[in-house]
């Protein structure tokens, strides 16, 4: 573990490209959530109706996906089970091994992301080719997503003409959009055609029929789920649904939540296999990965009902100046302050859920009703109980001024300590104020403390 | 109007910090021909530490604010964030504790507190307070007063009201300064970043005065725009509407 998320957003701000490419999108993303679903008189009670369907079907998570595992081994589909990054990896790869693959076409999936698939099946020797645009961008870069829906939304199309001209165009290239996609497409086509294998995310898998759900934009994820002859879907086990029916209301809340549209304009559901039509084979790999624990957490589990639409993204204060890498994470953003330290230990990201102004801007807009404001709070006690057991010098200055609180004779001593600068309510402007207030007035005024205090002035009345 | 007994919790940053706005509301409620009370037991409600992860000072503090209002008909708190804490927040920490007679008590509560502006409007169903303040004035809505507490316009039809305002719109009124309670220091750069978009957009509009009916929010926009000598000063909703 680095310093965390202070550090590398100090890092990030300090980008004024990144600042302007993600302030721009951010802004403009957020103004076309709001047109789209402003279009929708029942958009509360969808949210609603998506909350419950996502927590029914947590609710019920091993019946669900015992009930998915039977409708697709029924549909000829095979289903691996994965505990954890290592075993997903290992059943991709043993599966692309059996069919002597050299070379895999991806559908952008975040699940993926979240395993290092990409990195393992390149060790075995595999060659992996991501598709979606803007996962090709941060493949060719060499970089990272940085947004759950818009992984290359730090950058700009002017970046983008560089790093193709540079890498799969074959003539120089101007920065107009349909320029740089018809290069990108040109290079994909070839590849789609020659691949045998592809590999997918879910947005949903329906335990009713066995049915896989996809949602995109660009038609490139269908080009890979119907031309290679082997199909491998990864997917956590909380992206079950129980029925067909649900998909009514995802599929209305997720478009309009993430790109701002009335409906996606690719949505692809298969099921199992079918004799001359798309792959002839179909895996599909349930991934844990921390879920089952999450799941276990009556507060933090909220957090599985995510459909990865990323409106917390583009309405966060906090994410759109830092940007995503800050995050060091797949999941960026409110998101993923509340879903990283769940699933990969709070150990491990103990910075994120302090990540967050608690503005309710993330709450605000979630089509599922996470409250994350409030899972961030219940991560903020489980790390200062669990991962700090309460002896950082901070913790120590809360607990101080928490027993000041606790008592009035206390609490008024603390008051006219503060006066002269002293005790656990002390705030003054000093050349140098110590702690925690040395960061504040690094930019900003310390307020003075006044000779009266309140209670001082209803007292003398 | 009949004349109503109310309780003021002024908060422990407006007791200890900014005295100001809790005079103001003091009064305000008075010019208005209501009783003010003001239990000399309370301290703080304990945002800074549930919000800090420091819950079982959070949970000790919410027993103690149960225990001296009890007998309060009417709270109010001249804080969007501290009504939020006591609303929003104490139904979910009480049952945490899983002791029910706490959760009663705190239900009771939750539902006699209110944010000033909620409770000029809505309980003692005032607009126009009678107040003057010549000045040109941009309003900042708080998140938590927002978002939390829904006041909607509430704080807006009272500031129309006031006699020679000069109310202006802030650009993305909506959007957090950055301060975030001990966000502001444990992530001081990203805090700064946010705020100095709010600055800006407050500049933007020519304002003299920013209002906002949280002290905590005015405290990080007023102590960002005293740093850049930007010559606007910050002032708490109370006190707009407390002034003649």
């Amino acid at each position: 573990m680095t310093g965390g998320f202070p550090v590398r957003a100090r890092q990030e701000l300090g980008d004024a490209q990144l600042r302007r490419n993600l302030g721009k999108a951010t802004t403009a993303i957020r103004e076309k959530r709001a047109h789209a679903i402003a279009e929708l008189p029942d958009w509360e009670q969808l949210r609603d109706a998506g909350a419950a369907i996502k927590a029914h079907a947590l609710a019920t998570l091993p019946e669900q996906l015992e009930r998915l595992e039977a409708a697709v081994t029924a549909a000829g589909g095979t289903v691996h089970w994965a505990r954890d990054a290592a075993e997903a990896n290992a059943h991709v790869l043993r599966i692309a091994r059996d069919h002597d693959v050299a070379e895999v076409v991806k559908v952008k999936s975040i699940a993926t992301d979240e395993i290092g698939l990409n990195e393992a099946l390149a060790a075995g020797g595999i060659d992996v080719l991501e598709t979606d645009l803007a996962e090709l961008i941060v493949q060719l870069a060499g970089d990272t997503p940085s947004h759950i829906l818009v992984p290359a939304i730090h950058k700009n199309r002017e970046e983008i003409r560089t790093l193709f001209e540079g890498t799969i165009a074959t003539d120089s290239l101007s920065s107009d959009p349909a320029e740089l996609v018809a290069a990108a497409r040109s290079f994909l086509r070839e590849r789609f055609l020659r691949a045998r294998m592809g590999v997918s995310g879910a947005n949903f898998g329906v335990a009713e029929t066995g049915t896989i759900a996809v949602v995109e934009s660009e038609g490139n994820g269908r080009m890979c789920t119907t031309l290679p002859e082997v199909l491998v879907t990864v997917m956590g086990i909380e992206k079950v649904l129980p029925r067909v029916q649900d998909l009514e209301v995802m599929l209305q809340l997720l478009p309009r939540s993430s790109t701002a549209e009335r409906m996606n304009p690719y949505t692809s559901l298969w099921t199992g296999v079918q004799p001359g039509d798309g792959p002839r084979e179909f895996h599909l790999v349930l991934l844990d990965g921390g879920r089952t624990d999450t799941l276990a957490d009556e507060i933090g589990r909220q957090a599985l009902r995510c459909i990865r639409c990323s409106a917390c993204l583009n309405a966060c204060p906090v994410y759109s100046r830092t940007g995503g890498h800050a995050y060091e994470s797949v999941y960026p953003g409110p998101i993923g302050a509340i879903l990283t330290p769940q699933l990969q230990g709070l150990d491990r990201a103990p910075t994120l859920p302090w990540a967050s102004t608690l503005c309710g801007a993330c709450f605000e807009v979630c089509p599922v009703k996470i409250d994350i404001p409030s899972v961030l709070v219940h991560l903020r006690a489980r790390v200062t109980r669990e991962v700090e057991s309460g002896r950082t010098p901070e913790a120590l200055a809360i607990a101080a001024i928490g027993q000041a609180f606790r008592s009035r004779r206390r609490y008024e001593l603390a008051q006219r300590l503060a006066r002269i600068g002293r005790g656990p309510l002390a705030m003054r402007i000093a050349k140098a104020p110590p702690g925690p207030l040395r960061a504040w007035s690094r930019s900003r005024d310390l307020p003075t403390v006044p000779e009266q205090s309140f209670r001082d002035w209803w007292r003398s009345r | 109007m009949t004349k109503v007994r109310i309780t003021l919790f002024v908060t422990c940053l407006n007791d200890t910090l900014f005295p100001g706005a809790g005079r103001a509301v003091v009064e305000l409620l008075e010019r208005l021909g209501h009783e003010v009370d003001f239990p000399l037991e309370q301290t703080c409600c304990g945002q800074l530490h549930g919000n800090t992860g420091a819950q079982e000072d959070a949970v000790a503090l919410m027993r103690r604010f149960v225990r001296v209002f009890s007998d309060a008909d009417v709270i109010v708190t001249p804080s969007g964030s501290c009504a939020g804490m006591v609303r929003d927040s104490y139904p979910q920490l009480a049952r945490q504790t899983g002791d029910a007679a706490l959760q009663d008590a705190v239900a009771e509560i939750a539902a006699r507190t209110y944010e000033l502006s909620e409770l000029l409007v809505d309980v003692l169903q005032v607009t126009d307070v009678g107040a003057v303040f010549p000045h040109r004035v941009t309003y900042h809505p708080t998140c938590h007063s927002a978002r939390v507490l829904h006041v909607g316009d509430r704080p807006l039809r009272l500031l129309r009201a006031v006699r020679g305002i000069d109310l202006v719109e802030l650009p993305e009124a909506r959007e957090c300064c950055g301060f975030g309670g001990t966000f502001a220091v444990k992530n001081a750069e990203t805090s700064t970043a946010i705020l100095t978009d709010k600055i800006h957009n407050v500049l933007s509009t020519r304002a003299e005065v920013v209002v906002a009916a949280d002290s905590s929010c005015l405290m990080h926009i007023g102590g960002g725009l005293a740093r850049q000598r930007a010559g606007v000063r910050t002032v708490h909703l109370a006190e707009v509407l407390a002034a003649r």
